[in-house]
């Protein structure tokens, strides 16, 4: 430590007064008001190593969340975190004037930075393509803020100590807090409030230590109104983050998904959840699952080549492609691999789905920037209300791609209903081709063949067929068209290789065996919605 | 409106607990407008006898004139024009009120249509053949079925699920009350619909139905005698039906198709309501709807009108000039007298217009024995209040996540129809219309409408519905209210049968009267039954051969 300070030289005659007698140096006798005082500053010193800790914990965490890879990411954060550290120790230097008022605004800044890291990192990994940047910075500045507290903290207390006994109390305190924390993060943060809020606790715990210390150290201090007031103000906000939590993740939502979530937005037409688990991510809308980065190549092959297929067994290109719901890129980044394809109209009920799919570095990587494509054209409408709409009545597709989800509710079953495929029907051009999503044909047997019939019924020519999507299950599709219409046999060219699928898989794709076979259904009409209550009775079997 | 005036206002119209709830809350006061037939200046010149002058009245020619522009005016324009009258100058229809379609009529805003009166008809049954030829012109008949009844196009027939209704913090799909009934609830249930089953399954000599719309197609001789003397209530007593959740929904379906409760609704009327919709397979017919309701069909009825409509038109006299020739006296919209004069006129008014401008029908109601009391019995009308609550966006609800009709088991309202479920617009903006009928005696019930003004009632309206969505106040945008002094025919106890009604004084010379209300019960089918028959009837006297659409 820097010995000559000419302003901290004042106070030095107190310290005379109430200070040790030089020849038992080791036990001090203090006044017990002293003595408490300094009992309370060493337990801040317990508290904000817990809270540091915390923090770097915290990062670390949340970027093996959401980037995965959890050896690099610990390693990473942990290594800047303590550099910071150390950078903040040899910028405390340069602190000659009020100590004690330096010490207290780094509190504040702390629990300000700190307790909103969660939150914003999570925000930056949801909007911004510099997600790894923002990782480094925050926790940059909240390693360097952590590292100026012991250095001015001992700074405080030196004259209360002698150095040696200074020094030890400190640092066995600072490494008995950093216990705490590391105890306290695994039992009791995560798994009980999750990140956001554990970070934002934190960072109140720290604003309230920023309030106590200014009682604690009001000798050091010319005016504590200011402080106070700021310090107050940063809790404020922290506890009103506490209280807005809810909006980035339901507390009781943490539980029903497997793994962490990294995203959750409540939007008007249903509930958008991105978890993260060891090496994969999913996409979950109302919790119900959409896809899994590990295997969503099963499903998305088997939803658009058996069609494009079909199509070019005939001689037939296709280039003009209409997705209906499909908000997550996914079928779209499939269908600009068609070698001949033109152009592709997704029409999505939910602009935050498709402006998150656009944006969200995680699933732009997923659907290779799909909407940047300028084959691609995004329209935002509930895609029943869009083929209604006389605006769109005389366009016409090669191809219509029907990727809702599941029919689980009144407002989803509309989209299975004879009336919209006889809608989709009228806007497929000569030979066009129509698929679509069904559910399992295992798991809602009834459902899925109620779908199928209603196409049927809708005047088209159906071909059943299934994949297996190990996050899914066994999954089920239907493709029709006018006429007549037989299972492809040669998978079409595609300007990338297939990973599920060639020629002779194309084939089994079309073989239901008995237990996914055909059964006795009511056709699915909006005046009856018969697939919403077979969709709902099916699935209570196995959930 | 201070505080203890408003709970006695919401304790009158709502019952005690809604007020009280209301009033827990501030209310919340969204912009709208008040809206009803313009009553002031029809007062002043036909109640209140306004002289004819005698001079400077313009005079013009036409073959047929209609006096009223509602489904049935409007259906008699549509069949003398598909009957061969198509000539601009052949028909006239001569409408009160600045737009035509009664309580048929409707509204639109940027979001969507929206009804201020009657929104659906169900599909017809084979004998309803004018209103399938009707719907074959609008497109949405795909076919005929086995028994003779039209295939109506999926677009057009109620979107599932068709209601809800909200018990106790709930809401519970269909309109009965499933949840908590007893074994003997159930078994009522069952019974009820065997013996209106059984109604329904009766015919006449001539292979007639007892209960069918049109009415004119029903058997002369079965149903009415026994069931016209009592009431639905007494009837559901005699035979035992007890169950509190059965009483309430035939109370329910008296209250929304007549404006009547069960005890006053006669009974043939309350097994009317349930066995005509009951078609050759026994199963109810389904509900063919429009986001605007019934104003779909008479916008098409008023395009095939066209040119040969006139609105703000008051007629204050219709003369019969022998067999060949009557004239119809009034003022047009920019208030210059006019005489219209035709070979034949159909008055299709409701009967208390229709007996002050034809006097030769007053004169005939004088003849008639107990005339006083056919007046006070037989053409009763309701009051009700019509609001349209415009919403930014949807409430939340507990239970059954929507419905087309949305129904409180608790409150003498009868809920809300939404106007874009049919669209399939399930999220966002969108238009909810309130309906209240006031069961009041007839005097009463239009005191009461009229002793509230819009804000009071887009009030009630509010606190009704916040009972079912507590965020509701803070997304309603306007609330635009209608007030119905006569809206409906009421079918009362001892009404007496509807035959004897329909069959006097029905024409008289070259004036024919059609309104729905010849038939005792509103329904859109019965007026354009009578709409049809009296222009087939002029169709006939003018010798213009066409094939019957009955």
């Amino acid at each position: 430590m820097h010995a000559s300070e000419p302003r901290e030289a004042a106070p030095r005659p107190i310290r005379r007064i109430w200070g040790p007698p030089p020849a038992v140096p080791k036990e001090p006798v203090e006044p017990p008001a002293r003595k408490a005082a300094v009992s309370l500053l060493l337990l801040t010193v317990l508290v904000i190593a817990t809270c540091g800790l915390v923090y770097e914990l915290l990062a670390s965490t949340l970027a093996s969340f959401v980037l995965g890879d959890a050896v690099t990411q610990y390693s990473t954060v942990i290594g800047v975190y303590l550099s910071a550290m150390g950078l903040g120790a040899w910028l405390s230097r340069y602190v000659n004037e009020a100590v004690a008022r330096t010490f207290v605004d780094v509190e504040i800044s702390v629990a300000l930075v700190g307790g909103l890291s969660a939150p914003v990192l999570f925000f930056a990994f949801a909007h911004l393509s510099w997600f790894r940047l923002a990782l480094y910075l925050v926790v940059l500045v909240i390693g360097a803020l952590v590292g100026m507290e012991i250095p001015l903290l001992l700074r405080i207390l030196r004259e209360r100590f002698e150095f040696r006994d200074l020094v030890a109390r400190v640092l066995t305190v600072d490494y008995l807090g950093a216990l705490v924390g590391s105890l306290a993060f695994p039992i009791f943060f995560v798994p009980k409030l999750g990140l956001v809020r554990t970070s934002l606790v934190i960072g109140a715990i720290n604003a309230a230590v920023a309030i106590t210390s200014t009682s604690l150290l009001r000798g050091s201090l010319r005016s504590v109104t200011g402080l106070r007031v700021r310090a107050g103000i940063v809790l404020g906000v922290l506890i009103a983050g506490i209280v807005a939590a809810d909006r980035l993740t339901l507390l009781a939502e943490d539980g029903m998904y497997a793994d962490e979530i990294v995203y959750a937005k409540q939007t008007p037409y249903q509930r958008i959840v991105i978890t993260r688990g060891k090496g994969s991510f999913q996409l979950f809308l109302s919790g119900n699952l959409q896809f899994s980065s590990a295997d969503e190549y099963r499903y998305h092959e088997a939803l658009v080549w058996p069609a494009v297929s079909v199509r070019a067994r005939d001689g037939l290109p296709t280039r003009d492609v209409l997705v209906l719901g499909g908000g997550d890129g996914l079928a779209v980044r499939e269908l600009l691999r068609v070698p001949e394809l033109l152009r592709v109209t997704l029409v999505d009920l939910d602009p935050a789905m498709t402006r998150l799919a656009r944006t969200m570095p995680l699933l732009r990587a997923q659907n290779e920037g799909a909407f940047d494509d300028p084959r691609v054209h995004v329209e935002t409408a509930d895609a029943y209300v869009w083929l209604s709409d006389p605006v769109n009545a005389a366009k016409r597709y090669d191809l219509v791609v029907a990727d809702f989800p599941d029919p689980n509710h009144y407002a989803l079953g509309k989209l299975y209903t004879t009336r919209i495929y006889r809608w989709m029907r009228e806007h497929l051009s000569g030979g066009g081709v129509l698929v679509v999503q069904s559910t399992s044909p295992l798991f809602a047997r009834r459902s899925y063949w109620c779908i199928a019939r209603t196409i049927q019924a809708a005047g088209l020519a159906v071909a059943p067929y299934h994949a297996l999507v190990p996050s899914f299950g066994e999954w089920g599709f239907v493709l029709a068209r006018e006429g007549a219409l037989e299972a492809p046999t040669t998978l079409a060219p595609s300007t990338r290789p297939r990973r599920a699928l060639d020629d002779a898989s194309l084939r089994a794709l079309f073989v239901l065996g008995p237990d996914m076979g055909a059964e006795p259904v009511e056709i699915n009409r909006l005046d009856n919605q018969v697939l919403v209550h077979y969709y709902e009775e099916d699935w209570r079997k196995y959930l | 409106m201070s505080g203890p005036s408003r709970r006695e206002l919401l304790t009158t119209l709502l019952g005690a607990s809604a007020a009280l709830a209301a009033c827990r809350k501030p209310p919340t006061r969204p912009a709208g407008e008040l809206l009803a037939p313009d009553l002031e200046r029809a007062h002043r010149l036909v109640r209140d006898g306004a002289p004819f002058p005698r001079e400077g009245v313009r005079e013009e020619r036409t073959r047929v004139a209609v006096v009223g522009g509602g489904p049935a005016g409007l259906s008699a324009a549509w069949r003398l024009v598909r009957g061969g009258l198509d000539g601009v100058d052949d028909v006239r229809v001569l409408e009160l009120e600045a737009v035509v379609g009664g309580t048929s009529r409707s509204g639109e805003c940027d979001v969507t249509r929206y009804p201020w009166g009657a929104h659906y008809v169900p599909v017809p049954v084979r004998e309803a053949r004018a209103l399938a030829t009707l719907l074959d012109e609008l497109g949405v008949v795909e076919g005929r079925a086995r028994d003779g009844s039209p295939i109506i196009a999926e677009g057009v027939l109620c979107r599932a699920p068709e209601e809800r209704l909200f018990h106790r913090g709930l809401w519970y799909e269909g309109l009965y009350l499933y949840d908590g009934a007893s074994h003997d609830d159930l078994a009522q249930l069952r019974r009820f619909r065997e013996a209106i089953g059984a109604w329904a399954r009766v015919r006449d000599a001539k292979g007639r139905r007892a209960f069918v719309t049109p009415i004119s197609h029903a058997s002369d001789d079965v149903a009415s005698g026994e069931l016209d003397g009592r009431s639905m209530r007494a009837w559901m007593d005699e035979r035992g039906f007890t169950s509190p959740r059965l009483r309430w929904l035939v109370d329910y379906g008296c209250r929304d198709d007549y404006g009547l409760s069960s005890e006053e609704t006669s009974a043939w009327a309350g097994v009317f309501y349930f066995a005509a919709r009951l078609g050759e397979t026994g199963r109810s017919a389904p509900l063919m709807t429009w986001p605007e309701g019934n104003g779909r069909l008479v916008r098409h009825l008023a395009g095939v009108a066209g040119a040969r409509l006139r609105t703000g038109w008051i007629v204050r006299n219709v003369v019969i000039r022998g067999e060949r020739e009557v004239a119809v006296e009034g003022w047009d919209a920019a208030g210059a007298p006019v005489r219209v004069v035709a070979e034949r006129a159909i008055v299709a008014t409701p009967r208390y217009v229709a007996r002050r401008i034809v006097p030769a029908l007053a004169e005939a109601i004088a003849r008639e024995p107990g005339a006083a009391s056919d007046e006070a019995l037989a053409f009763d009308y309701g009051a009700w209040v019509v609001a349209n609550l415009h919403l930014r966006d949807r409430p939340s609800a507990r239970g059954c996540p929507f419905a087309w009709d949305n129904v409180l088991f608790d409150s003498p309202s009868l809920g809300y129809v939404v106007a874009t479920h049919q669209t399939g617009l399930d999220h966002g903006a969108t238009v909810w219309t309130w309906y209240y009928a006031l069961t009041q005696p007839g005097r009463e019930a239009r005191e009461r409408l009229l002793s509230a003004t819009r804000e009071e009632w887009a009030d009630v309206a509010l606190a009704d519905l916040g009972r079912a969505h507590s965020d509701l106040g803070g997304l309603v945008e306007r609330v635009d209210v209608f007030r119905w002094g006569h809206a409906m025919v009421r079918p009362r106890v001892g009404a007496g049968a509807a035959r004897r009604r329909r069959d006097g004084a029905r024409s008289s010379g070259p004036v024919h009267l059609a309104h729905t209300d010849l038939s005792g019960v509103a329904l859109f089918e019965e007026a354009q039954d009578h709409g049809v028959r009296a222009a087939e009837e002029v169709l006939d006297a003018l010798g213009v051969r066409s094939p019957s659409m009955r």
